[in-house]
Protein backbone atom coordinates (compact mmCIF):
# COMPACT_ATOMS: atom_id res chain seq x y z
CA UNK A 1 0.00 0.00 0.00
CA UNK A 2 1.55 3.26 -1.06
CA UNK A 3 1.26 6.18 1.27
CA UNK A 4 -1.51 8.56 0.42
CA UNK A 5 -2.24 12.06 1.47
CA UNK A 6 -5.81 12.73 0.61
CA UNK A 7 -8.31 14.93 2.40
CA UNK A 8 -10.41 12.88 4.80
CA UNK A 9 -13.70 13.57 3.05
CA UNK A 10 -12.42 12.19 -0.26
CA UNK A 11 -11.17 9.10 1.55
CA UNK A 12 -14.58 8.84 3.17
CA UNK A 13 -16.36 8.88 -0.19
CA UNK A 14 -14.07 6.17 -1.59
CA UNK A 15 -14.49 4.04 1.52
CA UNK A 16 -18.26 4.42 1.33
CA UNK A 17 -18.27 3.22 -2.29
CA UNK A 18 -16.03 0.25 -1.54
CA UNK A 19 -17.95 -0.89 1.53
CA UNK A 20 -21.39 -0.38 -0.01
CA UNK A 21 -20.31 -2.30 -3.11
CA UNK A 22 -18.89 -5.19 -1.11
CA UNK A 23 -22.02 -5.43 1.06
CA UNK A 24 -24.41 -5.37 -1.90
CA UNK A 25 -22.37 -7.99 -3.78
CA UNK A 26 -22.32 -10.18 -0.68
CA UNK A 27 -26.11 -9.95 -0.42
CA UNK A 28 -26.39 -10.91 -4.09
CA UNK A 29 -24.25 -14.00 -3.59
CA UNK A 30 -26.13 -14.82 -0.41
CA UNK A 31 -29.32 -14.76 -2.47
CA UNK A 32 -27.70 -17.06 -5.02
CA UNK A 33 -26.85 -19.52 -2.27
CA UNK A 34 -30.13 -19.50 -0.38
CA UNK A 35 -33.10 -18.73 -2.66
CA UNK A 36 -35.28 -21.76 -3.43
CA UNK A 37 -35.41 -22.12 -7.23
CA UNK A 38 -33.43 -21.11 -10.29
CA UNK A 39 -35.70 -18.29 -11.44
CA UNK A 40 -35.52 -16.50 -8.11
CA UNK A 41 -31.77 -17.13 -7.87
CA UNK A 42 -31.35 -15.33 -11.19
CA UNK A 43 -32.31 -12.05 -9.50
CA UNK A 44 -29.43 -11.88 -7.03
CA UNK A 45 -26.46 -11.92 -9.42
CA UNK A 46 -28.03 -9.86 -12.20
CA UNK A 47 -28.86 -6.95 -9.96
CA UNK A 48 -27.00 -7.04 -6.68
CA UNK A 49 -23.65 -8.40 -7.82
CA UNK A 50 -23.53 -6.10 -10.83
CA UNK A 51 -24.24 -3.01 -8.75
CA UNK A 52 -21.84 -4.15 -6.02
CA UNK A 53 -18.95 -4.63 -8.41
CA UNK A 54 -19.93 -1.41 -10.19
CA UNK A 55 -19.65 0.53 -6.92
CA UNK A 56 -16.28 -1.07 -6.18
CA UNK A 57 -15.04 -0.09 -9.62
CA UNK A 58 -16.25 3.49 -9.16
CA UNK A 59 -14.42 3.61 -5.83
CA UNK A 60 -11.27 2.40 -7.56
CA UNK A 61 -11.76 4.97 -10.32
CA UNK A 62 -12.01 7.77 -7.75
CA UNK A 63 -8.96 6.48 -5.90
CA UNK A 64 -6.69 6.31 -8.92
CA UNK A 65 -8.03 9.58 -10.34
CA UNK A 66 -7.27 11.41 -7.09
CA UNK A 67 -3.97 9.74 -6.39
CA UNK A 68 -2.38 10.13 -9.77
CA UNK A 69 -2.62 13.13 -12.01
CA UNK A 70 -5.41 12.98 -14.55
CA UNK A 71 -8.48 10.79 -14.61
CA UNK A 72 -8.48 7.05 -14.96
CA UNK A 73 -11.45 6.00 -17.07
CA UNK A 74 -10.78 2.31 -17.64
CA UNK A 75 -12.72 1.29 -14.56
CA UNK A 76 -15.69 3.18 -15.96
CA UNK A 77 -15.34 1.07 -19.11
CA UNK A 78 -15.46 -2.16 -17.09
CA UNK A 79 -18.51 -0.87 -15.19
CA UNK A 80 -20.38 0.05 -18.36
CA UNK A 81 -19.47 -3.30 -19.88
CA UNK A 82 -20.80 -5.17 -16.84
CA UNK A 83 -24.06 -3.21 -16.80
CA UNK A 84 -24.54 -3.78 -20.53
CA UNK A 85 -23.86 -7.53 -20.44
CA UNK A 86 -25.53 -8.61 -17.17
CA UNK A 87 -29.10 -8.49 -18.57
CA UNK A 88 -28.04 -10.33 -21.72
CA UNK A 89 -26.42 -13.21 -19.87
CA UNK A 90 -29.38 -13.36 -17.46
CA UNK A 91 -31.72 -13.55 -20.45
CA UNK A 92 -29.71 -16.37 -22.03
CA UNK A 93 -29.53 -18.38 -18.79
CA UNK A 94 -33.26 -17.86 -18.23
CA UNK A 95 -34.00 -19.12 -21.73
CA UNK A 96 -31.81 -22.16 -21.15
CA UNK A 97 -33.64 -22.85 -17.87
CA UNK A 98 -37.03 -22.59 -19.58
CA UNK A 99 -35.82 -24.91 -22.31
CA UNK A 100 -34.73 -27.47 -19.71
CA UNK A 101 -38.17 -27.11 -18.06
CA UNK A 102 -36.79 -26.34 -14.63
CA UNK A 103 -39.47 -26.37 -11.97
CA UNK A 104 -40.28 -23.19 -10.12
CA UNK A 105 -40.73 -23.17 -6.38
CA UNK A 106 -44.26 -24.34 -5.37
CA UNK A 107 -46.55 -21.35 -5.35
CA UNK A 108 -45.02 -19.70 -8.39
CA UNK A 109 -47.78 -17.93 -10.25
CA UNK A 110 -48.42 -18.54 -13.98
CA UNK A 111 -45.67 -21.12 -14.42
CA UNK A 112 -45.30 -21.38 -18.23
CA UNK A 113 -46.25 -24.72 -19.74
CA UNK A 114 -43.47 -25.03 -22.30
CA UNK B 1 -8.78 4.85 6.34
CA UNK B 2 -8.64 3.22 2.92
CA UNK B 3 -5.88 0.86 4.07
CA UNK B 4 -8.22 -0.41 6.79
CA UNK B 5 -11.27 -0.77 4.61
CA UNK B 6 -9.76 -2.63 1.64
CA UNK B 7 -9.05 -5.86 3.59
CA UNK B 8 -12.61 -5.71 4.95
CA UNK B 9 -14.08 -5.31 1.48
CA UNK B 10 -11.85 -8.10 0.17
CA UNK B 11 -13.06 -10.37 2.96
CA UNK B 12 -16.67 -9.64 2.07
CA UNK B 13 -16.02 -10.44 -1.57
CA UNK B 14 -14.15 -13.61 -0.60
CA UNK B 15 -17.17 -14.74 1.44
CA UNK B 16 -19.35 -13.97 -1.58
CA UNK B 17 -17.04 -16.10 -3.75
CA UNK B 18 -17.30 -18.95 -1.22
CA UNK B 19 -21.09 -18.75 -1.37
CA UNK B 20 -20.85 -18.97 -5.16
CA UNK B 21 -18.61 -22.03 -4.84
CA UNK B 22 -21.21 -23.58 -2.54
CA UNK B 23 -23.90 -23.09 -5.19
CA UNK B 24 -21.48 -24.40 -7.82
CA UNK B 25 -20.98 -27.57 -5.79
CA UNK B 26 -24.61 -28.34 -4.92
CA UNK B 27 -26.50 -26.58 -7.75
CA UNK B 28 -29.20 -29.08 -8.70
CA UNK B 29 -29.13 -28.26 -12.41
CA UNK B 30 -26.38 -27.33 -14.81
CA UNK B 31 -27.96 -23.89 -15.36
CA UNK B 32 -27.46 -23.18 -11.65
CA UNK B 33 -23.81 -24.02 -12.05
CA UNK B 34 -23.49 -21.66 -15.02
CA UNK B 35 -25.10 -18.92 -12.97
CA UNK B 36 -22.73 -19.63 -10.08
CA UNK B 37 -19.71 -19.45 -12.39
CA UNK B 38 -20.94 -16.19 -13.90
CA UNK B 39 -21.33 -14.64 -10.45
CA UNK B 40 -17.93 -15.96 -9.44
CA UNK B 41 -16.41 -14.17 -12.44
CA UNK B 42 -18.12 -10.91 -11.46
CA UNK B 43 -16.92 -11.20 -7.87
CA UNK B 44 -13.38 -11.98 -8.95
CA UNK B 45 -13.34 -8.76 -10.98
CA UNK B 46 -14.00 -6.86 -7.77
CA UNK B 47 -11.28 -8.83 -5.95
CA UNK B 48 -8.77 -8.00 -8.69
CA UNK B 49 -9.65 -4.30 -8.60
CA UNK B 50 -9.32 -4.22 -4.80
CA UNK B 51 -5.95 -5.99 -4.99
CA UNK B 52 -4.95 -3.38 -7.53
CA UNK B 53 -5.67 -0.56 -5.07
CA UNK B 54 -4.06 -2.50 -2.22
CA UNK B 55 -0.80 -2.97 -4.08
CA UNK B 56 -0.96 0.51 -5.58
CA UNK B 57 -0.27 -0.74 -9.09
CA UNK B 58 -3.07 0.77 -11.15
CA UNK B 59 -2.47 -1.65 -14.02
CA UNK B 60 -4.66 -4.65 -13.22
CA UNK B 61 -7.86 -3.19 -14.70
CA UNK B 62 -6.92 -4.74 -18.06
CA UNK B 63 -7.12 -8.09 -16.35
CA UNK B 64 -10.51 -7.07 -14.98
CA UNK B 65 -11.72 -6.14 -18.46
CA UNK B 66 -10.47 -9.44 -19.87
CA UNK B 67 -12.18 -11.46 -17.15
CA UNK B 68 -15.41 -9.53 -17.67
CA UNK B 69 -15.24 -10.36 -21.39
CA UNK B 70 -14.41 -14.02 -20.79
CA UNK B 71 -17.17 -14.38 -18.21
CA UNK B 72 -19.81 -12.90 -20.50
CA UNK B 73 -18.81 -14.83 -23.61
CA UNK B 74 -18.49 -18.17 -21.82
CA UNK B 75 -21.85 -17.73 -20.05
CA UNK B 76 -23.59 -16.96 -23.32
CA UNK B 77 -21.81 -19.83 -25.10
CA UNK B 78 -22.79 -22.37 -22.45
CA UNK B 79 -26.41 -21.16 -22.37
CA UNK B 80 -26.49 -21.31 -26.16
CA UNK B 81 -25.22 -24.85 -26.03
CA UNK B 82 -28.00 -25.84 -23.64
CA UNK B 83 -30.56 -24.11 -25.85
CA UNK B 84 -29.61 -25.66 -29.17
CA UNK B 85 -27.10 -28.41 -28.53
CA UNK B 86 -24.54 -26.56 -30.65
CA UNK B 87 -22.30 -23.66 -29.79
CA UNK B 88 -22.06 -22.49 -33.40
CA UNK B 89 -25.21 -22.56 -35.45
CA UNK C 1 -27.30 -2.81 -49.20
CA UNK C 2 -24.77 -2.24 -51.95
CA UNK C 3 -23.68 1.30 -52.56
CA UNK C 4 -21.17 2.71 -54.98
CA UNK C 5 -17.59 3.62 -54.20
CA UNK C 6 -18.03 7.33 -54.05
CA UNK C 7 -20.76 7.63 -51.45
CA UNK C 8 -20.35 8.16 -47.75
CA UNK C 9 -22.38 4.99 -47.15
CA UNK C 10 -19.59 2.96 -48.67
CA UNK C 11 -16.61 4.37 -46.82
CA UNK C 12 -18.19 5.59 -43.62
CA UNK C 13 -21.41 3.66 -42.99
CA UNK C 14 -21.99 5.02 -39.50
CA UNK C 15 -20.16 8.22 -38.59
CA UNK C 16 -21.43 8.30 -35.01
CA UNK C 17 -20.34 4.74 -34.40
CA UNK C 18 -16.89 5.55 -35.83
CA UNK C 19 -16.59 8.48 -33.45
CA UNK C 20 -17.71 6.25 -30.59
CA UNK C 21 -15.04 3.67 -31.44
CA UNK C 22 -12.36 6.38 -31.55
CA UNK C 23 -13.42 7.69 -28.12
CA UNK C 24 -13.54 4.11 -26.78
CA UNK C 25 -9.99 3.56 -27.97
CA UNK C 26 -8.82 6.75 -26.23
CA UNK C 27 -10.55 5.66 -23.03
CA UNK C 28 -9.02 2.21 -23.24
CA UNK C 29 -5.43 3.39 -23.57
CA UNK C 30 -6.16 6.23 -21.13
CA UNK C 31 -3.88 8.58 -22.98
CA UNK C 32 -5.07 11.51 -25.05
CA UNK C 33 -2.39 12.23 -27.64
CA UNK C 34 -2.44 12.96 -31.35
CA UNK C 35 -0.99 9.56 -32.21
CA UNK C 36 -3.63 7.67 -30.25
CA UNK C 37 -6.39 9.91 -31.59
CA UNK C 38 -5.29 9.13 -35.14
CA UNK C 39 -5.02 5.42 -34.41
CA UNK C 40 -8.48 5.47 -32.81
CA UNK C 41 -9.97 7.28 -35.78
CA UNK C 42 -8.29 4.78 -38.12
CA UNK C 43 -9.83 1.91 -36.17
CA UNK C 44 -13.16 3.74 -36.08
CA UNK C 45 -13.17 3.87 -39.89
CA UNK C 46 -11.71 0.41 -40.49
CA UNK C 47 -13.94 -1.63 -38.15
CA UNK C 48 -17.34 -0.44 -39.48
CA UNK C 49 -16.00 -0.67 -43.04
CA UNK C 50 -15.04 -4.31 -42.71
CA UNK C 51 -17.98 -5.47 -40.59
CA UNK C 52 -21.05 -3.44 -41.57
CA UNK C 53 -22.26 -6.16 -43.95
CA UNK C 54 -23.13 -8.29 -40.90
CA UNK C 55 -25.12 -5.66 -39.06
CA UNK C 56 -28.85 -5.32 -38.75
CA UNK C 57 -30.64 -2.15 -39.75
CA UNK C 58 -29.59 0.96 -37.96
CA UNK C 59 -31.88 2.17 -35.20
CA UNK C 60 -32.81 5.80 -35.47
CA UNK C 61 -32.49 7.81 -32.31
CA UNK C 62 -34.81 10.67 -33.04
CA UNK C 63 -34.52 12.66 -29.87
CA UNK C 64 -31.38 12.62 -27.73
CA UNK C 65 -32.82 14.64 -24.84
CA UNK C 66 -35.43 12.11 -23.70
CA UNK C 67 -32.66 9.51 -23.97
CA UNK C 68 -30.66 11.37 -21.33
CA UNK C 69 -33.71 11.58 -19.10
CA UNK C 70 -34.31 7.88 -19.64
CA UNK C 71 -30.74 7.05 -18.59
CA UNK C 72 -31.13 9.14 -15.42
CA UNK C 73 -34.39 7.41 -14.53
CA UNK C 74 -32.68 4.08 -15.21
CA UNK C 75 -29.76 4.91 -12.91
CA UNK C 76 -32.08 5.83 -10.04
CA UNK C 77 -34.17 2.72 -10.64
CA UNK C 78 -31.12 0.43 -10.65
CA UNK C 79 -30.17 1.76 -7.22
CA UNK C 80 -33.75 1.46 -5.95
CA UNK C 81 -34.18 -2.03 -7.38
CA UNK C 82 -31.03 -3.24 -5.70
CA UNK C 83 -32.21 -2.10 -2.31
CA UNK C 84 -35.60 -3.73 -2.92
CA UNK C 85 -34.07 -7.01 -4.08
CA UNK C 86 -31.54 -6.98 -1.24
CA UNK C 87 -34.37 -6.64 1.30
CA UNK C 88 -36.33 -9.45 -0.36
CA UNK C 89 -33.27 -11.70 -0.26
CA UNK C 90 -32.62 -11.02 3.41
CA UNK C 91 -36.20 -11.79 4.41
CA UNK C 92 -37.10 -15.47 4.87
CA UNK C 93 -37.98 -17.16 1.59
CA UNK C 94 -41.51 -18.08 2.62
CA UNK C 95 -42.61 -14.45 2.28
CA UNK C 96 -41.63 -14.46 -1.38
CA UNK C 97 -44.30 -14.74 -4.01
CA UNK C 98 -42.47 -15.31 -7.29
CA UNK C 99 -44.39 -15.42 -10.53
CA UNK C 100 -44.25 -15.12 -14.29
CA UNK C 101 -46.19 -12.71 -16.42
CA UNK C 102 -46.44 -12.03 -20.12
CA UNK C 103 -45.76 -8.47 -21.13
CA UNK C 104 -47.38 -7.42 -24.42
CA UNK C 105 -45.03 -5.11 -26.31
CA UNK C 106 -46.12 -2.12 -28.33
CA UNK C 107 -42.62 -1.32 -29.60
CA UNK C 108 -41.68 -2.89 -32.91
CA UNK C 109 -38.06 -1.84 -33.41
CA UNK C 110 -35.56 -4.61 -32.55
CA UNK C 111 -33.05 -2.31 -30.94
CA UNK C 112 -35.70 -0.63 -28.78
CA UNK C 113 -37.01 -4.03 -27.67
CA UNK C 114 -33.48 -5.07 -26.71
CA UNK C 115 -33.11 -1.95 -24.60
CA UNK C 116 -36.50 -2.50 -22.98
CA UNK C 117 -35.65 -6.14 -22.15
CA UNK C 118 -32.32 -5.09 -20.63
CA UNK C 119 -34.06 -2.37 -18.65
CA UNK C 120 -36.59 -4.86 -17.29
CA UNK C 121 -33.73 -7.11 -16.21
CA UNK C 122 -31.93 -4.30 -14.41
CA UNK C 123 -34.92 -2.81 -12.57
CA UNK C 124 -36.97 -3.74 -9.49
CA UNK C 125 -37.42 -7.47 -9.07
CA UNK C 126 -38.02 -8.45 -12.70
CA UNK C 127 -35.96 -10.42 -15.23
CA UNK C 128 -36.99 -10.81 -18.86
CA UNK C 129 -36.67 -14.44 -19.92
CA UNK C 130 -38.09 -15.00 -23.36
CA UNK C 131 -39.02 -12.88 -26.36
CA UNK C 132 -41.78 -14.23 -28.54
CA UNK C 133 -41.30 -12.63 -31.95
CA UNK C 134 -44.63 -13.78 -33.37
CA UNK C 135 -46.87 -12.58 -30.60
CA UNK C 136 -44.50 -9.67 -29.83
CA UNK C 137 -44.49 -10.41 -26.11
CA UNK C 138 -41.87 -10.71 -23.40
CA UNK C 139 -42.03 -13.39 -20.73
CA UNK C 140 -40.99 -11.77 -17.45
CA UNK C 141 -40.21 -13.37 -14.11
CA UNK C 142 -40.83 -11.30 -11.01
CA UNK C 143 -39.25 -12.03 -7.66
CA UNK C 144 -42.33 -10.81 -5.86
CA UNK C 145 -45.49 -10.55 -7.92
CA UNK C 146 -48.48 -9.08 -6.18
CA UNK C 147 -50.48 -7.55 -8.97
CA UNK C 148 -49.82 -8.50 -12.58
CA UNK C 149 -51.78 -5.61 -14.10
CA UNK C 150 -49.95 -3.12 -11.94
CA UNK C 151 -46.52 -4.50 -12.89
CA UNK C 152 -47.37 -4.31 -16.60
CA UNK C 153 -48.73 -0.78 -16.23
CA UNK C 154 -45.61 0.35 -14.38
CA UNK C 155 -43.27 -0.99 -17.07
CA UNK C 156 -45.38 0.55 -19.82
CA UNK C 157 -45.58 3.95 -18.24
CA UNK C 158 -42.05 4.19 -16.90
CA UNK C 159 -39.95 2.61 -19.64
CA UNK C 160 -41.83 1.72 -22.80
CA UNK C 161 -43.48 5.06 -23.46
CA UNK C 162 -40.23 7.06 -23.10
CA UNK C 163 -38.54 4.55 -25.42
CA UNK C 164 -41.30 5.02 -27.99
CA UNK C 165 -40.74 8.73 -27.77
CA UNK C 166 -37.01 8.28 -28.36
CA UNK C 167 -37.18 5.90 -31.30
CA UNK C 168 -40.14 7.23 -33.21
Amino acid sequence: MTSIDMPWYLQFIIVAFLLFGALVALIGSWGLAKLPDFYTRLHGPTKASTLGVGCTLIGSLLYFSLQQEGISVQEALVTIFLFATAPVSAHMMGKAALRRRLKGVPGTRNMPER
Amino acid sequence: MIAVVIPIAMTLFAVAALLNLYRLAIGPDIVDRILALDTLMINSIALIVLADIWMGLGILFELALLIALMGFVSTVAMSKYLLRGDVIE
Amino acid sequence: MISSFRTRQFWLPRPLFSLFLALLWLAMVNDVSVAHALLGLGLGVAIPFTTHAFWPEEAKIKRPLPLLRYLLVLLVDILRSNLVVALRILRPARYLQPGFFVYPLTLDDDFAITILASTISLTPGTVSLHYDAEANTLLVHALHLEDEEEAIATIRERYEQPLEEIFR
